[in-house]
């Protein structure tokens, strides 16, 4: 078991390791954190996650280990309200974070300080403003959609997990994710998804969200079942109520 | 309470004179619109009937007049507001609306204003009907529907006579070669039929459907590029628990050259990396690459493009049909109703250290079909 | 007489010289139909079909049938530059630079599902009154023929903008006509031009949903209706109405505009459903691609339950001789479809057959009064509501925090044990309604008031049955539902029958469908029970005389109390307007 962990481990490590290489600045930045705020994360990672994680973030049967993980992995859990877990199930669900910004940061920073990861990216990272929003859909309907679904409203995946809709994701999220993968969502780092590629799938994503419906109502973009449900409750009600006017006598 | 303790009811309980049932139980001097006595007037029914107020009161049957009135002129201006948005909205207008959202302001304007005339009219029509015609039902004896003997025995004989006349009982030979004529006349239709599809592509010449869906573009040496920016790929490019959707490095030449997105449909990969100490099994030896897996992206079941995957369990779902393959252990199906696993593509990388494939698939990607075996 | 009525007339003359067509207006205009809510909902299916239609034409001046990739240019922001073909184009141009062209499309698509949704529910109503059985079995047949053109029409339609998602479900066809044995892999390389999805399909597919289906629908409606006019409507049993007439509004006025307003109102309907919510964001799901699918790819919903299918049949293949028979596909996609269309079409056949029913039928029956057609009905429904739910299940799974590896077990027992039960409840759901309607017909309704006669006995008053109601209950009399007689292996004089096995199944049959039916009481019976009822009354009746003097007579009609102060007869009425005018 031990061994499949380090070897994990290690694999993780060796897998995001171009992604440190290719953004030093940021990199540098969280693995040199300020000594008291690591001492401040690591006081909150005891108190919080190291019944699960283990006392020195190596894991146990209950949760992984965290060594390698990143910075940005941290952020993207504990900011979404996902970690801590409130109860055992097939996945974590998102729930209102319980710990303030500078809190999650100095637990990112610990946790950063145990081995390389991937960073919190940057806002230059994020900023999608010139990004192309096209290009984006098509890489959105290649490398996310098959989960997420097209309209980025979420999907079943096997035995209750689920992919999460995508309509309340901030960019920062939507790049953590994208880099770490996290629970099984498969990693995309910069050489499968290099960072333009990312900032187009944000700009598409961000469109999707502030997007118009422009024939109405838009049944919450789930498809056609969602459209037979409609038809078969409002429309029939509608439909019958009108045959059942005509039919009942006057007075 | 007893329908026929009311007063009014009293003459049409059923059980009254014959006379007061023709006319539905109501004397017509008592109605305020009396009941059409002319030529042609039809048989009322014997069933308990209510006359309403419309029937009753002159002044109810002039508000519902009015009331009619109302909803045709309100359809006609629909119409006016209909081309009036059409004219005056720009194509691409949103407008805010609770509830609904924010929607296409043009689409919500034509389709109410359209709508709601349209709805008028028919609601006039029928409040016309149920307030304003008669409400007493009149009754229709029905007709047999089975015609008279003696119909049946005119049409036998004029059968009879037909049967005789043309000699078909009598010249044999002739019915027969006519009963032969005529099964084979339908197999030029059935023959033009053939030409749907005719292999004229000389990529693929001689083989039959079979054999085009046995194959794809992946050859020994085929650089594997990404789907999207079409980039070569590095074995450490790809991070343990990464996902890639790969495609052949030739296959815009080849969409250019058949100018079809078929190849894309069959040469679809997806390429997934997890420690090799995970990978339970292959469908040959070492066609990972240091524990990157190539596997086919079309599903066997019917052929959806199938990508979900999760990391952790490597499992591999259909978004379609919920088939679930293990692509730690061969691809192998786990749930769902696909019966045959993900084939697998054989990589390595060539002297410039990207990824290939090592050769094409060893069993046909897609679908399932009879000469499959 | 008006100049336009004159005009009319005119017109009528020239048109009657030379088709004699006053002979028939003569006739037909005065043509009795029954006034029915439920007799509409085919109306409803005829009148969205018409909008279909309509809304079809304006598409097919926009919409170009074709693969050919181009770039797109048009005003959707987040699809600018991308390659796509012309139909998925044509549709985006349709939906985004065509004035109106957006609302047409929806209201294409709405009418649509509300096409089929009305023939289903029409269906239903056919059923479970037992409106399909003699002389209409053939009108019931040509009904399933045109399902089965909707469906067909609908799934066409739905392939045509060739995004994302009817990409992906005309793969899913493919993949179905492929697993077909022998002849599979010709097939759909004939259909489909070779490989898919190649280039020439959509102008085949587009062919199909614009001529052929259309074509074939309009030919089967029309016979449809020709039967129905001609064989005349059937009508649910109640006052005055017999299996030898037909009670109810003339044509001409009352049924023309109950039924043209009604196709004003659905057409209206469809229209502002269709600028107020949105169908098939075709925008969204993006153009087709053989190697992209979406999560929640799913068809509309008259497609759902053989997807359902699909989803959750186990993984069943056959390898021998190197041929593969994919029981995966086949039995979902074409043996279950294939065995419930052809059993639906022979249902009026089979129930005739079994039950020995040879007579004509014009009142409809209850569906109570029929519990194991009823029961059939209800069972199949869940059946299919079953199925549908296995083509949603990813949603409900997202839904409802589910997983769909349960969802999919459950719907694989379920589809075994869950119809039978429903057959069951709804058979004695039934047997009980019959049970209270005999006992209505011999008491009459339980008033609720308990009387203590002089010598201390205590009776419940009942209230006797209103006409229109008696009417109703009494059509079971004449329903004949005795169980056929079993057959004897040898006649008296010793021969054997040599039908002994079929005339035995037959029997079975009939007992499966009378045997635990309740016998209506006999015309005695009722008038003893009524007169019982009568005399109940006679006993509370001083009570009645005392309270109808302190209290005002409250009329009670069709649910509408009498207003205080509003007249009491007809005559009254009268009386009062002569005073006011």
């Amino acid at each position: 078991m031990g061994l499949v962990l380090l070897l994990l481990a290690l694999g993780v490590v060796g897998g995001v390791y171009g992604v440190a290489t290719t953004t030093p600045s940021s990199a540098d930045a969280a693995l040199v954190g300020d000594q008291t705020q690591i001492e401040e994360g690591r006081r909150l990672y005891l108190e919080g996650c190291s019944s699960c994680h283990g006392l020195n973030a190596e894991g146990a049967a209950s949760g992984p280990t965290l060594i390698g993980v990143g910075a940005a992995s941290v952020h993207f859990q504990v900011a979404t309200g996902r970690m801590p877990l409130a109860a055992p199930g097939a996945q974590a669900p998102v729930k209102k974070d319980i710990y303030s910004s500078e809190e999650v940061l100095a637990m990112a920073a610990y946790i950063a300080s145990l081995a390389p990861g991937p960073a919190i990216p940057t806002a230059e990272q994020i900023d999608y403003t010139d990004a192309d929003v096209a290009e984006g859909g098509v890489l959105f309907r290649i490398n996310c959609a098959q989960c997420h679904q097209a309209a980025g409203q979420g999907g079943a995946l096997t035995q209750g997990k689920y992919a999460p809709s995508l309509m309340e994701a901030s960019p920062q999220e939507i790049y953590e994710a994208m880099l770490t993968g996290p629970q099984n969502m498969p990693i995309f780092n910069d050489k499968t998804l290099p960072t333009e590629e990312k900032q187009a799938v944000i700009a598409y994503i961000m469109e999707l969200q502030e997007a118009p419906s422009p024939g109405g109502l838009s049944l919450g973009r789930l498809g056609p079942v969602v459209e037979g449900l409609f038809l078969w409750t409002a429309v029939f009600a509608a439909l019958i109520g009108a045959a059942v006017w005509i039919g009942i006598r006057a007075r | 309470m007893s329908s026929d303790l009311t007063p009014s009811d009293s003459a049409a309980t059923g059980d009254g004179p014959s006379a007061e049932l023709a006319h539905g139980g109501v004397r017509d001097d008592r109605l305020a619109r009396p009941e059409y006595s002319g030529p042609g007037a039809l048989p009322l029914a014997a069933i308990d009937h209510t006359p309403r107020r419309s029937d009753l009161y002159p002044k109810a049957a002039r508000r519902v007049e009015r009331q009619i009135t109302l909803m045709f002129l309100l359809s006609m201006l629909m119409a006016v507001l209909f081309v009036i948005g059409y004219v005056a909205i720009d194509v691409g207008a949103e407008i805010y609306i609770p509830v609904l959202g924010t929607v296409g302001y043009q689409n919500l304007v034509l389709g109410v204003t359209f709508g709601l005339g349209v709805f008028l009219i028919g609601a006039g029509a029928i409040q016309w009907a149920k307030k304003l015609m008669p409400d007493v039902e009149v009754v229709q004896d029905r007709h047999r529907l089975q015609s008279d003997p003696a119909e049946t025995v005119k049409a036998h004989d004029q059968y009879e006579r037909g049967k005789e006349e043309s000699g078909f009982a009598a010249y044999r030979i002739m019915r027969r070669t006519l009963i032969g004529a005529l099964a084979l006349f339908p197999i030029p239709l059935v023959v033009l039929v053939r030409d749907m599809w005719v292999n004229d592509d000389p990529a693929l010449a001689g083989m039959s459907p079979a054999e085009i869906l046995s194959e794809t573009a992946w050859t020994g040496g085929l650089r594997i590029v990404i789907d999207g920016s079409l980039a070569p790929l590095r074995p450490e490019d790809i991070p343990v628990g990464g996902l890639v959707s790969g495609l052949p490095e030739n296959i815009m030449e080849i969409q250019e050259e058949t100018h079809t997105l078929n190849e894309r449909g069959k040469s679809a990969i997806i390429l997934v990396r997890m420690d090799p100490g995970d990978i339970r099994a292959q469908q040959g030896a070492d066609w990972d690459y240091q524990g990157i897996l190539a596997y086919s992206k079309i599903c066997t079941h019917v052929g959806c493009p199938i990508a979900l995957y999760e990391h952790r369990t490597h499992h591999l779902l259909c978004p379609c049909h919920q088939s679930t393959f293990d692509l730690a252990d061969a691809g192998n199906v786990i749930f769902g109703p696909a019966a045959r696993r993900m084939p697998q593509l054989p990589i390595t990388v060539d002297e410039e250290g990207f990824l290939v494939a090592a050769s094409d698939f060893a069993e046909p990607v897609g679908a399932s079909f009879w000469e499959r075996g | 007489m008006s100049t336009t009525e004159k005009v009319g007339a005119e017109a009528g003359t020239f048109v009657d010289q030379r088709l004699g067509s006053n002979k028939w207006l003569g006739k037909n205009l005065k043509k009795v139909f029954p006034d029915h809510w439920s007799f509409m909902l085919g109306e409803i299916a005829l009148y969205s079909f018409m909008v279909v239609l309509i809304t079809g034409v304006f598409l097919t001046l926009f919409y170009k049938p074709s693969l050919v990739e181009v770039v797109y240019e048009g005003s959707y922001v987040p699809l600018k530059g991308i390659y796509m073909t012309e139909a998925y184009a044509t549709t985006l141009d349709i939906s985004f630079d065509v004035r109106g062209g957006l609302l047409i499309r929806q209201m294409h698509h709405w009418s649509a599902l509300i096409f089929v949704a009305a023939i289903s529910v029409h269906l239903f109503r056919v059923f479970f009154t037992g409106a399909f059985r003699k002389p209409r079995e053939m009108n019931w047949v040509i009904g399933v023929g045109l399902l089965v053109l909707a469906l067909g029409a609908g799934f066409s339609g739905y392939s045509l903008p060739d995004d994302l998602l009817s990409g992906t479900g005309l793969q899913i066809a493919r993949g179905i006509a492929q697993a077909i044995p022998i002849i599979g892999t010709w097939a759909a390389f004939l259909l489909f031009d070779g490989q898919f999805p190649g280039v020439d399909f959509m102008s085949r597919l587009y062919m199909v949903h614009i001529l052929l289906i259309p074509g074939l629908i309009i030919a089967l409606i029309t016979v449809h209706l020709m039967m129905v006019w001609y064989q005349k409507h059937t009508q649910f049993p109640g006052q005055g109405r017999t299996n030898e007439n037909v009670v109810g509004y003339p044509l001409l006025p009352v049924y023309m505009a109950k039924a043209g307003g009604f196709f004003f109102i659905v057409f209206g309907i469809i229209t502002m459903l269709s600028g107020l919510v949105n169908i098939n964001p075709v925008w969204i799901f993006g153009p087709y691609t053989p190697d992209q699918v979406t999560a929640g790819t799913q068809p509309d919903w008259y497609i759902g339950w053989l997807d359902g299918a699909l989803r959750v049949m186990p993984n069943w293949e056959t390898v021998a001789f190197g041929f593969t028979v994919s029981w995966n596909i086949l039995i979902p996609a074409v043996i279950i479809p294939g065995i419930i269309f052809t059993a639906m079409a022979f249902y009026p056949f089979l129930e005739a057959w079994a039950t020995g029913d040879k007579r004509e039928h014009h009142l409809l029956d209850r569906p109570r009064n029929a519990p194991v057609r009823t029961g059939i009905g209800v069972m199949s429904i869940v059946f299919y509501g079953l199925l549908w739910l296995g083509g949603g299940n990813d949603l409900v799974a997202t839904t409802f925090n589910l997983s769909i590896n349960a969802i999919t077990w459950f719907l694989r027992i379920g589809l075994f044990v869950l119809p039978p039960l429903a057959f069951i409840i709804t058979k004695r759901t039934c047997l009980s309604l019959q049970r209270r309607d005999r006992e209505k017909l011999l008491h009459g309704y339980e008033s609720g008031r308990v009387l203590r006669l002089p010598h201390g006995e205590f009776v419940e008053v009942h209230e006797p049955l209103g006409n229109k109601e008696k009417a109703i209950l009494m059509a079971k009399l004449d329903s004949e539902q005795t169980p056929i007689a079993l057959p004897q292996k040898t006649d008296a004089n010793g021969v054997k029958n040599k039908r002994y096995r079929i005339e035995m199944l037959r029997a079975r049959l009939s007992g499966f469908y009378f045997a635990d039916t309740i016998a209506p009481p006999t015309l005695e019976e009722i008038e003893a029970g009524q007169a019982h009822v009568a005399h109940e009354a006679a006993l509370e009746a001083p009570l009645h005389e005392y309270e109808e003097t302190h209290y005002v007579n409250v009329p009670f009609h069709g649910g509408v109390l009498h207003e205080e102060g509003a007249p009491m007869t007809n005559a009254e009425a009268l009386e009062v307007t002569r005073h006011k005018d």
